[in-house]
């Protein structure tokens, strides 16, 4: 990977997204750093994925722009992907194939060269070293999370971008997920993920973004008492 | 690109040896639709002239459809695709191995589709094998290199079983032509060779046309 793509802060400048007349996305500004971990909150239909999926360079935005350190998303080369981690709504695994195989056919595609001791090592991280050789659709929903989150992980993104990471995990794996999510942190990623689960993201959170209706409503740093603050931007008025 | 092609052919065949499922509702559909037409136009033993060559691409052609929606299915069940077009590799790499996997899977459906047709239509396909070759590959490449890039773009259209169809047989009228009257002109005794040479070097020249534009328009409409 060339050290050139590498950077140290993504800038989100004013950056919306229209589906034909339909604004998914409405001039939403914000800076994820390294070693942060930014919340994307509001309800469905507020744009979070949206933005992911901008973020994430599947996107284009109809207006605005996004910086990954100096390289401008437009026009960016194919290698900034390899920079940054997806964990979609959808897992993004295939049934077909047990585990190890996924995770190494990921590695594989993000150039690394040791994919089967990437695997190996994911496997691990994930607890599920003992049944790396199931196929994932013999697995549960929270087993098959843990895989997908260390699919996205697994070429050690600069920018971690997550949909609703602890859709489906039990208690136990919500805990295992936010001490790797703060282990991913001091490594110096940048995290940007989106939640519903707001319990879970106080306290985890550096910067919470609060959107309604495709507009950020709200922002707070190092958010505190999330579920009142949560309540109070999608009941009051809007601040752009 | 050579990479990462090879990565999604391996990992597509890998899941087809698991399921089964292209392989076997590809080849029963195909072999039905062979069995169909036999049983309709053959008469004591032969078949209509020339009828041979139009079977067996109609029948190429449908399995064809069949094997492109369904191997973009499995893509769509998990958003998988959104995640090879995360990669850090050329977008148009996607494409290669996406093509390469139906190419294979359809080249595997003519080896027994070409023998059941000779014998069916009792038509001398199999008696000049390096044309015949010839004529198949060129024509399949073609078909599936427009098709590939219809399948991935219909890939989250609400009505992509109906819509795929209806976009590929079109475009791909050049190549049912070329392939059919190729494979007409095969079958002449003594084979027409100069029809042949005609028509694969027409099939080569659509092949290159199509993939080169699937190529070149792969990246931007998969983008948005």
């Amino acid at each position: 990977m060339s050290p050139s793509l590498d950077f140290d802060r993504v800038t989100v400048d004013e950056v919306s997204r229209h589906f034909g007349r339909r604004r998914a996305v409405s001039r939403v500004s914000f800076v994820a750093p390294r070693g942060s971990v930014i919340g994307l909150l509001g309800p469905n239909g507020a744009g979070k994925s949206t933005l992911l999926a901008m973020l994430a360079t599947l996107l284009r935005p109809s207006g605005g722009s996004i910086r990954y350190g100096t390289i401008q998303a437009a026009g960016a080369p194919p290698e900034l992907r390899g920079r940054i981690g997806v964990l979609g709504h959808d897992l993004f695994l295939y049934p077909e194939l047990t585990a190890r195989e996924n995770l190494a056919f990921f590695a594989g595609l993000y150039g690394r060269r040791d994919a089967d001791d990437a695997a190996r090592v994911a496997l691990t991280r994930a607890g599920l070293a003992d049944r790396g050789d199931d196929l994932v659709s013999g697995f549960s929903r929270g087993m098959r999370q843990r895989v997908a989150l260390e699919r996205a992980l697994i070429h050690e993104p600069r920018l971690a971008l997550l949909d609703e990471p602890f859709t489906g995990l039990d208690e136990s794996s919500t805990r295992a997920l936010v001490t790797r999510l703060q282990g991913l942190r001091e490594s110096g990623a940048a995290i940007v993920l989106a939640t519903h689960d707001l319990d879970v993201a106080d306290g985890l959170l550096d910067e919470a973004i609060f959107l309604r209706e495709g507009r950020m409503v709200d922002s707070l740093s190092r958010p505190e008492g999330l579920r009142a603050a949560y309540r109070r931007a999608m009941t009051g008025p809007s601040r752009s | 690109m050579i990479r990462v092609a090879w990565l999604i052919l391996r990992k597509d065949l890998t899941v087809e040896v698991r399921s089964k499922e292209i392989v076997y509702t590809t080849l029963f559909f195909a072999v039905s639709c062979v069995l169909v037409f036999a049983f309709a136009l053959v008469r004591e033993g032969r078949g209509p002239e020339d009828g041979a060559a139009g079977i067996l691409w109609i029948a190429v052609m449908f399995a064809g459809n069949l094997a492109l929606g369904r191997t973009f299915e499995r893509e769509r069940q998990s958003e998988t695709l959104r995640a090879l077009l995360l990669a850090p590799a050329s977008r148009p790499a996607v494409y290669v191995g996406k093509l390469l996997g139906i190419l294979v899977l359809l080249f595997g459906a003519e080896l027994l589709l070409v023998p059941l047709v000779a014998l069916l239509f009792q038509a001398r396909l199999l008696s000049h094998p390096f044309w015949l070759t010839a004529i198949m590959t060129t024509g399949t490449v073609g078909f599936a290199a427009v098709g590939t890039l219809f399948a991935a773009m219909l890939v989250r259209a609400r009505s992509r079983d109906v819509m795929l169809p209806i976009l590929l047989y079109p475009m791909t009228i050049p190549v049912m032509i070329g392939g059919v009257r190729g494979t007409v002109a095969l079958l002449q005794s003594p084979p027409d060779t100069a029809s042949v040479t005609m028509w694969i070097g027409l099939l080569v020249c659509m092949d290159v046309v199509f993939v080169t534009i699937a190529l070149w328009t792969f990246e931007p409409l998969m983008t948005e």
